[in-house]
């Protein structure tokens, strides 16, 4: 039987890479793994999952180096001479094992005003926003975002500057940036600005390059800088 | 800063940088076209001294450059060194001024005075 070396994070902060071997399964994905090691190797092994497909956003972890969603990566697909390396998902405090803290990742989504703020009551007639409305094609873009901080732990910037509110957050607020329902847009343009927010983007792509969902979180954050720059020119802000 | 600071100085590098692309092009075929006559300096201050069109361009050139360069600076010193903060924008004012000052005393040098 073919078996598969798998090093897996042990510990939080500190911590080391314990040694595993897991027989081989056809289409096995890295989280059939990690399931296999808790269940048959070492019950204490500590990490997250739900859904199992792709829709929870809470198996991302780090692979060979690379974050990912555990449940829909193929070990085929990943696999370096029959060796994996599974850690927790990067720039997050680690709780245990392969367990992050998220709440740095989310509250950075409250910073950014990533909250739908409705300016109509139960009362008045609902908003009409046609599917070929500009805006909305554009929120449509970024609105299947799950949360699974992927592009988080992939953006060079969140390493560089802690208080970066990262390509998630920014993608969030630029989805309701484009909603004309919303009634929060100069908070937000406010909010989105300054030392932390869109402006420290360089453009580099790595949150769009690994979004399972082929969401652009570049494309969302450009979209700020230009909102951000009509207000200005436009003395909103 | 603020966010209407931030996009103020995002403007403002966007800008500059589409001033500089276009200088750097009409400097770099200017050069080209220059050393075909000998590039003596006595040679290139002859063409040069006194040309209103040269000052201004290479005057606009340097300012451009004065005002992206400190912009692109400042993020990369909060990036790599963690230099945040009033101090940091201080040093990058007096950066661009120096900036702006020998440019423009290099500029008045090459192109100020009689033909």
């Amino acid at each position: 039987m073919e078996v598969l070396r798998v090093k897996v994070w042990r510990g939080a902060e500190q911590g080391a890479f314990q040694s595993f071997e897991v027989p081989r399964q056809a289409s096995q994905t890295v989280l059939d793994v990690i399931t296999h090691i808790q269940r048959h190797l070492d019950a204490s092994l500590a990490y997250r999952f739900a859904c199992r497909v792709g829709m929870c956003g809470s198996c991302a972890m780090t692979v060979n180096g690379v974050a990912r969603w555990t449940c829909r990566t193929h070990v085929d697909t990943v696999v370096k001479d029959g060796a994996l390396e599974v850690a927790p998902l990067g720039q997050l405090p680690v709780i245990r094992d392969l367990v992050t803290d998220m709440a740095p990742f989310f509250d950075k989504w409250a910073r950014a005003r990533g909250r739908f703020r409705g300016t109509r009551s139960r009362h008045d007639e609902f908003a009409r926003i046609a599917p070929q409305d500009a805006d909305r094609r554009q929120a449509d873009a970024g609105i299947e975002c799950i949360g699974c901080g992927v592009c988080y732990a992939s953006c060079d910037l969140v390493a560089w500057n802690p208080d970066y509110l990262g390509p998630a957050a920014l993608n969030r607020a630029w989805t309701l940036v484009c909603d004309a329902r919303d009634g929060a847009q100069a908070e937000r343009l406010s909010a989105v600005g300054g030392d932390a927010g869109c402006h420290a983007c360089h453009t580099q792509m790595g949150c769009s390059e690994r979004c399972p969902k082929k969401i652009s979180p570049t494309a969302g954050i450009a979209g700020l800088k230009r909102a951000l720059a009509r207000a200005v020119l436009k003395g909103a802000l | 800063m603020s966010a209407r600071g931030e996009t103020i100085l995002w403007l403002a590098q966007r800008a500059s940088a589409a001033v500089l692309a276009l200088c750097v092009m009409v400097h770099l075929v200017t050069i080209v076209f220059a050393v075909q006559g000998g590039l003596s300096a006595a040679e290139i201050l002859g063409r040069t001294r006194g040309s209103v069109v040269g000052l201004v361009f290479y005057a606009t050139f340097v300012i451009a450059a004065a005002v992206h360069a400190p912009i692109g600076l400042r993020a990369t010193l909060g990036e790599w060194l963690g230099w945040r903060g009033a101090s940091r924008d201080v040093a990058l004012v007096l950066f661009a001024i120096g900036l702006a000052v020998l440019g423009l005393r290099a500029v008045a040098g090459v192109f100020g005075g009689a033909a």
